[in-house]
């Protein structure tokens, strides 16, 4: 081989996440992946094939369904799951779904934090689960760029970002005491430009909104909203074609398309690309939101 | 551009997802082959320090805007897009703080981690905070990376930060150093300013052993040298900042020759495949070499180096895969396997450079867990030889290990550890410290080369100083002992070798076979300090029984009856006081 011994930038990636994997999964009793069907999570779930073949992922993965996801999104997961042999547990609110919880009655903080946090802490406390795998990066947001990979937790799930341990090489320390519990970051070195690499280098299946594609959508200013789970028409407002594509996914009230042409990776890499481009001015002075996802972790998400 | 040899990967590019996709040959063609070579990538991880005032937030915000700048016109290029343009007005501070407390204080108090790319490689910033009572950031944060960017403000000269942060950069084994000397505009762009800086730190650094130290003069504030090279600095023919980070050679850093693979875990799916699964740390892996297991010392050959793309030809760090053997060996996560042509140092006593992370002090009668590859084991501090002075590195005595010091210390641990001295390894030379009633990460450790002599050892400072049963007793971990092992031959061996596990010096003497000769044999061993078991069966074995007694003492004779597990032994032995009881 002429290629000297060296990895390019994804395969170090791989390889370290792979180690990451492999440590929690014998350091802990009951780990757990969080699956959130997203692109990050698609890259995770390969990655804990990789790291445990030709045996099956030794460890259940688990979704935060919270009955506003798209139904691609729901038949992707189903699907996904059950051709790679992987365990799924789906979790519920049904409690707050019951009495009506949805984004328009409650806005998006409360629902959120009734849907997905409280939610996943209950799903993690159910199960009993003492690690939790997470898709999240460091280059997500600036909050996260400060976080460990081994998140620790205390007994309500709260992260304490003053009081992190110091994480040197690849050692990692598992020591947590009774109800304690870590998020686990594999990903946490990845930017999304290496997601999408590695998605387009290995062929993950991905959830096809990703891809660009003719789809009725309510356009209300400059947003896209999907006409799915009943979203309330405002007075003359008519569902059109639109050419667009979903740059994350989440739930349909909160996930706003993008008119776009990228019907495949490379253009989607290459949108994106351009995209960061334009919009690095803006995301200099937007601070705000960013304190926002700090508060929303202390708290107890991901 | 010119593109370089393609690094290694086993997978072709693939095929693209393409639902509904609308073809148009030319474009796709184009951005396929950029996606390409954007694969081909190296990753190179730098770490850089610095407080409020000396320019690091500037530098990295700099770093990252403007070769975005120039990565995007590369893109531009081929997706003929309008051409960038280059930042104006922006501060670049906000670019580069966090947490909320960090930014209502307007300091950076932890490691922060940030990304950016050339068309030549991937970078990762391990940024961290330059004041000394953030000495532990700064160890988090070189940890991992092959370079390191030392600021030193051209107005002031090379101050006590620089040098320690100089000093932090050579304990962590960072290969690569580039002296920044930023704020060049301040000074005129003046040629000897810079050179009297080059000079001073270079003299300071000579004991460092800094094998690749380069000085660069930037202005990080309107961006001379950093990506693109100065026309106001004509004097200086060396590269830009971002031209050295591209291409610093941090390939040949890494240790190809001596093979270390600590095992992670087993991989068992079924009875057809047994797969030692694990990062190789160092060396090469080739199927058909033959390899040693450690702590057994058993030897087999690899069968196969599975992956889920396939068997490899070889593996090499930082790979993560699943190794076969030939033969069914009893293997477990915290065993390695080894070059056996070059093993590791086996061995329970460390000489190490701390870092102490924690609030409280270093402890020397406590008990700490050391976790070491992926073995973890209970430890404890047994000696501070020095402190050093992290601004002027004089070594100072030293009675304990306050937060942000940093010392040269002496390891006892309970099991062997398979180590390598970390300046040749900085996998298997590594180690943290865990406070176990706390769950704290409370130290970083290095274990030094086993070769450096340490003057001074012995108490006396006297080097005739005959050697005492009590410094043998230090260095063993046990007290010499006389074992009286009526169960046999047997019994006395799965002793020795339980001992012999835990580092102990050991050697079973067989009474019958020996006779008249134990007793001079047994007194020989007993001054050496070892642990001598004799093997007894019968009554014969008796009046040798009564003269072993006499010759041991009391204190240190022990008779052990049939047929116990061999932890009893072992406890037994801590109840006694011969073994070192607190691990």
């Amino acid at each position: 081989m002429s290629s000297p011994l060296v990895l390019n930038h994804l395969r170090a990636l791989e390889a370290e996440s792979i180690h990451i994997l492999r440590e929690v999964t014998a350091e802990f009793q009951r780990p757990v992946m969080l699956y959130s069907i997203g692109k990050d999570s698609s890259v995770m779930v390969r990655l804990a094939q990789k790291a445990f073949y030709p045996g099956k992922i030794p460890f259940p993965l688990l979704h935060v369904d919270t009955t506003y996801k798209f139904r691609e999104m729901v038949e992707f997961r189903d699907r996904f799951c059950a051709a790679i042999g992987a365990r799924l547990i789906v979790h519920t609110n049904r409690e707050a779904v019951a009495q009506g919880a949805s984004p328009f009655r409650l806005g998006t903080e409360k629902c959120c934090g009734l849907l997905k946090t409280r939610a996943l802490l209950d799903a993690l406390a159910d199960g009993g689960y003492d690690a939790a795998f997470g898709g999240a990066r460091r280059d997500e947001e600036k909050s996260r760029a400060k976080e460990r990979v081994y998140s620790f937790r205390d007994s309500f799930g709260q992260w304490d970002p003053k009081n992190q341990r110091p994480e040197l090489w690849n050692l990692f320390n598992s020591h947590t005491d009774k109800g304690e519990s870590i998020r686990v970051f594999p990903l946490s070195n990845w930017t999304e430009m290496d997601v999408w690499q590695y998605i387009h280098l290995e062929n993950i299946p991905i959830v096809p909104l990703y891809f660009a594609r003719p789809r009725r959508m309510v356009v209300r200013g400059d947003s896209l909203i999907p006409v799915e789970h009943e979203i309330p028409l405002l007075p003359g407002e008519e569902p059109e074609i639109v050419m667009c594509r979903m740059r994350s996914l989440g739930c349909t009230p909160c996930t706003g398309a993008i008119r776009s042409q990228a019907d495949t990776l490379p253009k989607i890499i290459q949108e994106m690309m351009l995209f960061r481009r334009s919009e690095r001015e803006n995301r200099v002075i937007d601070h705000d939101r960013e304190g926002s996802m700090e508060l929303k972790k202390r708290e107890g998400y991901f | 551009m010119d593109t370089p040899a393609p690094l290694w990967d086993w997978r072709p590019a693939a095929v693209s997802q393409t639902p509904g996709a609308t073809p148009s040959p030319d474009r796709e063609a184009a951005l396929e082959s950029f996606l390409h070579q954007e694969r081909d990538k190296e990753l190179l991880r730098f770490s850089t320090a610095g407080s409020v005032d000396d320019g690091k937030s500037t530098l990295i915000g700099r770093l990252l805007f403007d070769s975005k700048g120039v990565y995007e016109d590369q893109l531009a290029s081929i997706a003929q897009a309008r051409s960038s343009q280059t930042a104006g007005g922006v501060d670049f501070a906000l670019l580069t703080d966090g947490l909320r407390a960090e930014r209502e204080q307007g300091i950076t108090i932890d490691v922060a981690y940030r990304y950016f790319e050339t068309p030549r490689r991937k970078f990762i910033i391990a940024d961290t905070p330059g004041h000394e009572q953030y000495t532990r950031n700064m160890a988090t944060g070189a940890s991992t990376a092959n370079l390191a960017i030392v600021l030193v403000d051209a107005r002031n000269g090379v101050l006590p930060q620089s040098r320690r942060h100089a000093f932090i950069a050579s304990l962590l084994g960072i290969p690569h150093i580039v002296a920044a000397v930023n704020k060049m505009d301040l000074v005129d762009w003046r040629q000897d300013v810079f050179e009297a800086i080059r000079q001073e730190f270079t003299r300071f650094a000579a004991p460092l052993g800094l094998h690749d130290l380069i000085f660069i003069p930037i202005s990080a504030l309107l961006g001379d040298n950093v990506v693109l090279r100065s026309t106001r600095m004509p004097w200086f023919h060396g590269e830009s900042l971002l031209s050295h980070l591209e291409t610093a050679p941090i390939a040949a850093d890494r240790n190809l020759a001596e093979m270390r693979f600590p095992v992670q875990c087993v991989i068992r799916p079924d009875q057809n495949f047994r797969g030692y699964a694990g990062q190789v740390a160092s060396g090469i892996l080739t199927p058909g070499e033959t390899v040693m297991v450690l702590p057994s010392g058993r030897t087999s050959r690899i069968k196969s180096i599975a992956t889920y793309d396939g068997d490899l030809p070889c593996a090499f760090a930082p790979l993560s895969v699943a190794v076969c053997l030939d033969d069914e060996l009893d293997i477990s996560r915290g065993d390695m396997l080894v070059d056996p042509a070059c093993p590791p140092l086996l061995t329970r006593t460390l000489d190490a450079r701390l870092v102490w992370m924690s609030h409280t002090p270093l402890d020397l009668k406590r008990d700490y867990l050391i976790k070491h590859t992926t073995q973890e084991v209970r430890v404890r501090v047994r000696a501070i030889r020095y402190r050093f002075d992290v601004n002027t590195l004089a070594q100072e005595p030293a009675t304990e290990l306050r937060l942000n010091e940093i010392g040269a210390v002496v390891v006892e641990t309970r099991k062997p550890l398979f180590v390598d001295p970390y300046r040749r390894n900085r996998v298997t030379g590594a180690f943290i410290l865990i406070d176990p009633l706390s769950n704290e990460t409370i130290a970083a450790g290095m274990i030094s080369d086993p070769r450096t002599r340490h003057p001074g050892r012995t108490a006396t400072g006297d080097p005739s100083a005959p050697v005492t049963a009590a410094e043998r007793a230090e260095r063993h971990g046990h007290t010499a002992a006389l074992v009286w092992m009526a169960a046999g031959w047997d019994a006395a061996s799965r002793l020795e070798r339980a001992l012999f596990e835990r580092g102990a010096i050991t050697q079973v003497l067989d009474a019958a076979a020996a006779g008249e000769h134990l007793a001079p044999i047994a007194a020989a061993a007993l001054t050496a300090g070892q642990i001598v078991i004799v093997a007894a069966e019968g009554k014969a074995s008796l009046p040798l029984q009564s003269a072993a007694r006499d010759l041991a003492g009391p204190d240190r004779f022990l008779e052990l009856p049939a047929a116990q597990p061999d932890d009893a032994y072992l406890d037994e032995l801590e109840r006694r006081g011969i073994l070192a009881s607190e691990f």
